[in-house]
């Protein structure tokens, strides 16, 4: 064994967390305050005597909440353990007791006693009407609840659990804890209060009226009647929107991998284009182009002497907008797979009499089974959660997400409705997240990596060639008339009426002045501008580190219910944000997590929505990391925390950088759950050019969104720079960071 | 100046077994060994038999699943990789690629509790213990392959631990380098007076290397013993074969005194060592180049007839069909006048032939 140095009589872990469990306890105001996490002006407010802002000690002092003394009296418990060894089975034991029953105790009185006492009518018949009531959970009780976690895991270490590892079991527990709290409790929340009928009760019969109403599956619009219901609708359209961004999502992979053209690196390109742009924007210009006043539904009026239409709102504009939007996410998939398919099987076949035709045909398409299935699923997905397009242009055509948002925003606000309809919407993304995984197998997180050993891939047959070639080209040109629209759209005076152009709109969005104080932000997009600057720069980094912890337990470590963990962090894959936006309002609006209305449930929102790009960025990397690095590192006496620290991240900074500026740029264009998430002072880019939309300022909307792309277009290739000149001799390192999967922003 | 002494201790294994989560059969039967202070002692075996598996064990990177692990006389199977004062070479020397060679090798001593001069000066002993002391402030990506390992093993040793462990350190290097790494690691070994586990799947690297080889084939312990005990008198068909390469024939036991035992071979009788089977059917076992090829009317010797006649440089190999089998046979004469077709004897006199079991 190791000579170990210090031998201290009491375990430097127990004190840490003692320490902090105590000063969130004695020092730190217990209750959230007013003007949110980030102010300390509580300090000169009657601290720490105010029962508003007192810490749990001195409000027990005080005779006030007692039900919080049993949290300081567990958190000094640990002291019983001086002198005792980690290996010593009492350690343990007493650690996960106190731990398990401080977190007990402080989970049953945060849910249990709330804003009007007592918070279910069986506490109050058992215990009789309380007196006090309690607010949303602020500094002192986070610091309480996450010490009686940490005390918790260091017991189940010091048990023996994945090898006594206290960094490994404290991490495992941390983000069993942060998933639990964030995403499973809000949704479990969200299916409750879909039970509840309008007086306050719970009855299931009423959800099943609703679940089953009409509005969402009638079939009016086969059988006659007026029309179908919205869950018709949406797996209606997320079907053709699959098969349809898959087989061209084929045709670009097959294009960039089996053929000499040279618009190749263009295509790679494209890739990039969902990342940086905020999803409703191929909506806007399709509305530029073909709604009633776009440019080529008037020039065919005029040319036809027709009255203009509408057509384009509702099912074909949807569709064009989100084939247009979610083909690279296809791509980005499928050139894996194409690349994938070892070219010798495709010599192989040709050497045993097949022709071109017959060769692609027998043994390269179905070798790409897997692949397009994949595909087709994450089409189907992004579709059924995309939510800014069918606001801007759904027209008639109701679909589940938007459907959802006028529950809650509309004049009726209804929560049972909107989480009605979101459990619908969740069934179906699970459905197909649930197929994705057990059907295709478990690789969900990594792409197929290997490229094909040597051997050329065979050319296509002439023909087929020509034809995808076409389809392609004809996709390009769309793209780019999407893209010059939007530019061009920003400069025009009033589209459909004055086509004379003018800096107008940015000026009214992005001028600066001067007054006597110096420098004015006038414009009128500035402060949801820095705003959301400031709300996606803070969630990149927690977002960065909880993918990569994730990602570290994942493929580095083994532990007991494994599965059951991965199965857990990959789910908010699934989840849309519509229905995350939905379940937070629900959920986090009342005690005892109690943050509507601040940046933090923003913060929080980015966090856990973005979480599944740092996981695979580092899950991605991670494989291509020798996993006797670390060994080594253990061998030569470093912990697994040294190790993580001084060999895997160093090893992985550019698979940080790459989480980082996903994540900021994800956070900076997602618009479905922030959208129900924001408020009058905190509103967010996205939401303000919604805003704008709806009110039919165009001009300025797509001024503004026009900028996003170029901030995040800046952003992106900074990064690029950065990441591709990084290159410290490693086997198969370099680059992989810039082959990270992002699924779109939304 | 610090000089990097040894704290070898031994290393025991009482009744090992592991089973990996997720798989029905033990990678590691009840495995029983012993590696004495001071002493390199290797682990042989076919790939997959495992050797990494027994290897890890002894580094604290797996666990058992049963049995237990005595290092320098404390039981420290339960002990963490961190904890154990055992360091290891890996395959692929695990060298750290963003750190310099001098920063690699004072990597260990950082987590040991060193003052930070002593940290430089004994990195300084350990790379000049290599012969690259010149060295320490290239990228482990600026060095060529075998100095790459001097300097995972540098790295290792500088740390003084009680056990080295090397996972098949050759098979990175090409083929001429091997024997020089081979013939350091062992220099070293002997100077410092290390205990070393080394695995390989090599017999000759084995042979050259150790004080005492460990045979283990699917999971459990084949044989163990010097190179000669292994050469000279294998326990089975499977280390017969293995180490060296073996003829192995059915004989008849006629007799057995003292220990010596009368063995029937076709027309042959032979004499040599019973190792404990009793008089009935056995298994023989005949090293090809402890056969020698005489004249067919030479007493005592099977009649065979040559099918095959290869020159290969230095020898000539033959195979010999006889009444009792095909016999494989190395002539060390290549000036020898044999060719296929002819009549020959073969004369098992000497320590050639030796009794197996199964
Ligand atoms: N991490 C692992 N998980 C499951 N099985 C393993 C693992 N590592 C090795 N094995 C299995 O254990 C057996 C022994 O492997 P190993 O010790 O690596 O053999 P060797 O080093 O002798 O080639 C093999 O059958 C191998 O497939
Ligand atoms: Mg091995």
């Amino acid at each position: 064994m190791r000579q170990v140095q210090h031998q201290s009589a009491f375990h430097p872990t127990v004190i840490l967390w003692m320490m902090v469990g105590l000063s969130g306890f004695v020092l730190l105001p217990w209750y959230m305050l007013d003007d949110g996490l980030f102010s300390f002006s509580w300090v000169s407010d009657g601290y720490p005597f105010d029962s508003d802002v007192a810490p749990a000690l001195f409000l027990v002092l005080q005779g006030q909440k007692m039900w919080l003394a049993p949290l300081g009296g567990l958190l000094v418990l640990p002291l019983a353990l001086w002198g005792r060894r980690k290996n010593d089975p009492v350690f343990g034991n007493v650690l996960i007791a106190v731990g398990l029953s401080g977190l007990v105790w402080f989970f049953a009185q945060g849910y249990g006693i709330s804003l009007r006492g007592w918070n279910a009518a069986f506490l109050t018949d058992m215990f009789g009407k309380l007196p006090e009531r309690q607010f949303g959970m602020g500094w002192g009780a986070g610091l309480v609840g996450s010490a009686f976690l940490f005390l918790l895991t260091l017991g189940i270490a010091a048990r023996g659990a994945v090898g006594g590892d206290v960094f490994v079991v404290s991490s495992i527990g941390l983000i069993v804890g942060l998933v639990t709290l964030f995403i499973l409790l809000p949704i479990l929340k969200m299916l409750g209060s879909a039970l509840i009928t309008e007086d306050g009760g719970y009855s299931l019969s009423s959800f099943a009226g609703k679940f089953l109403s009409l509005r969402i599956w009638g079939l009016g619009c086969i059988t006659g009647g007026s029309r179908c219901g919205v869950a018709w609708n949406s797996l209606f359209l997320a079907v053709i929107v699959g098969i349809v961004t898959t087989l061209l999502g084929l045709v670009f992979a097959l294009i960039a991998t089996r053929t000499n053209a040279r618009f190749q690196k263009l295509l790679r390109a494209l890739t990039v284009l969902p990342v940086i742009t905020p999803p409703f924007v191929i909506g806007l210009a399709i509305i530029l182009l073909f709604g009633l006043s776009g440019v080529f539904t008037q020039g065919w009026a005029w040319l036809f002497d027709i009255q203009p239409t509408r057509w384009v709102y509702g099912l074909p504009g949807l569709l064009i907008a989100q084939t247009l939007a979610f083909t690279p996410i296809a791509f980005l998939v499928l050139i894996g797979v194409v690349e994938g398919v070892s070219p010798s099987m495709e010599e192989a076949a040709q050497t045993l009499r097949a022709n071109r035709w017959q060769t692609f045909w027998t043994v390269s398409l179905p070798l790409m089974r897997p692949g397009l299935a994949n595909a087709f699923l994450l089409g189907f997905i992004e579709s059924m959660a995309d939510f800014g397009n069918p606001l801007v242009l759904g027209g008639n055509f109701d679909v589940l997400s938007t459907e959802i948002f006028f529950a809650i925003v509309g004049a009726q606000y209804d929560q049972a409705q909107a989480a009605v309809l979101a459990i619908v919407l969740l069934v179906f993304t699970l459905s197909a997240f649930y197929a994705q995984r057990f059907w295709l197998g478990k690789k969900s997180y990594t792409t197929v990596a290997g490229k094909g050993d040597a051997g050329v891939h065979p050319p296509l047959p002439r023909g087929f060639t020509l034809s995808i070639g076409s389809v392609a080209a004809f996709w390009l040109m769309l793209t780019v008339l999407v893209y010059v629209t939007i530019l061009y759209a920003s400069f025009v005076k009033l589209w459909g009426v004055d086509f004379s152009l003018t800096f107008g709109h940015y000026i009214q969005a992005f001028s600066v002045g001067w007054n006597e104080f110096g420098l004015h932000w006038n414009g009128s997009a500035w402060d949801s501008f820095f705003t959301t600057l400031w709300i996606a720069l803070v969630s990149a980094l927690p977002t960065a580190i909880i993918g990569l912890l994730t990602a570290y337990l994942l493929v580095r470590q083994r532990f007991a219910g494994k599965g059951a963990f991965e199965f857990g962090t990959m789910l908010s894959f699934a989840i849309p944000g519509t229905v995350i936006g939905v379940s937070y309002v629900i959920a986090f609006n009342v005690p005892p997590i109690e943050i509507t209305g601040t940046a933090i449930i923003l913060i929080v929102s980015f966090i856990f929505r973005n979480m599944p790009v740092g996981v695979r960025a580092g899950v991605a990397s991670m494989s291509q990391l020798d996993k006797s690095l670390d060994e080594s590192s253990l061998t030569l006496g470093a912990n697994s925390f040294q190790t993580f620290i001084r060999i895997i991240l160093p090893l992985l900074r550019p698979a940080i950088l790459a989480a980082l500026v996903y994540s900021f740029v994800r956070a900076m264009t997602a618009i479905s759950a922030v959208i129900f998430l924001v408020s009058a002072r905190y509103d967010l880019s996205t939401s303000y050019i919604i805003g704008r939309v709806e009110n039919n300022e165009y001009g300025i909307a797509i001024a503004y969104a026009t900028a996003l792309v170029f901030v995040m277009l800046a952003v992106i290739g900074c990064m690029q720079m950065i990441v591709g000149r990084r290159n410290i001799g490693r086997r198969g390192q370099a680059g992989s960071a810039n082959q990270i999967q992002v699924p779109g922003g939304g | 100046m610090s000089v990097i002494k040894s704290n070898a201790a031994s290393v025991e294994f009482r009744g090992v077994s592991k089973v990996y989560p997720g798989s029905k059969v033990a990678a590691v039967d009840d495995v029983s060994i012993t590696v004495e202070q001071g002493k390199l002692v290797t682990l042989l075996g076919p790939s997959g038999c495992g050797k990494t598996t027994t290897l890890r064990m002894i580094a604290g990177l797996e666990f058992v699943t049963s049995g237990k692990i005595v290092i320098g006389g404390m039981d420290v199977t339960t002990l963490p990789a961190t904890e154990r004062d055992v360091s290891m070479v890996f395959q692929s020397y695990a060298l750290f690629p963003h750190m310099t060679v001098r920063e690699n090798v004072e990597y260990g001593l950082k987590f040991s509790g060193f003052p930070k001069k002593e940290i430089g000066e004994r990195a300084m002993a350990g790379l000049m213990l290599v012969g690259l002391q010149d060295y320490g402030a290239r990228l482990p990506s600026q060095l060529s392959g075998g100095q790459q390992q001097r300097v995972a093993v540098a790295r290792a040793l500088v740390l003084e631990p009680q056990v080295l462990l090397f996972d098949e350190p050759l098979s990175n290097l090409d083929a001429k380098l091997r024997r020089q790494v081979r013939e350091d690691i062992r220099d070293l070994q002997i100077k410092l007076g290390l205990t070393v586990v080394y695995v390989t799947h090599d017999q000759e690297e084995a042979l050259a290397v150790s004080d005492r080889i460990i045979v283990m084939n699917n999971a459990v312990v084949a044989q163990e013993g010097t190179p000669r005990d292994l050469y000279d008198a294998p326990a089975n068909a499977f280390v017969a074969d293995f180490i060296g390469e073996a003829n192995l024939l059915d004989c008849e036991v006629t007799s057995v005194e003292n220990g010596e035992a009368s063995v029937r071979l076709g027309p042959v009788s032979l004499a040599m060592s019973a190792r404990g089977r009793a008089p009935g059917p056995a298994r023989l076992a005949v090293r090809p180049d402890r056969i020698d090829l005489v004249n067919p009317s030479t007493k005592n010797t099977l009649p065979a007839t040559l099918t095959k006649v290869t020159y290969v440089g230095k020898h000539l190999e033959c195979l010999a069909e006889t009444e009792v089998g095909t016999f494989f046979a190395i002539c060390h004469d290549v000036d020898a006048q044999v060719k296929p077709g002819d009549m020959v004897g073969l004369d098992f006199r000497g320590r050639g032939p030796v009794l197996i079991g199964d």
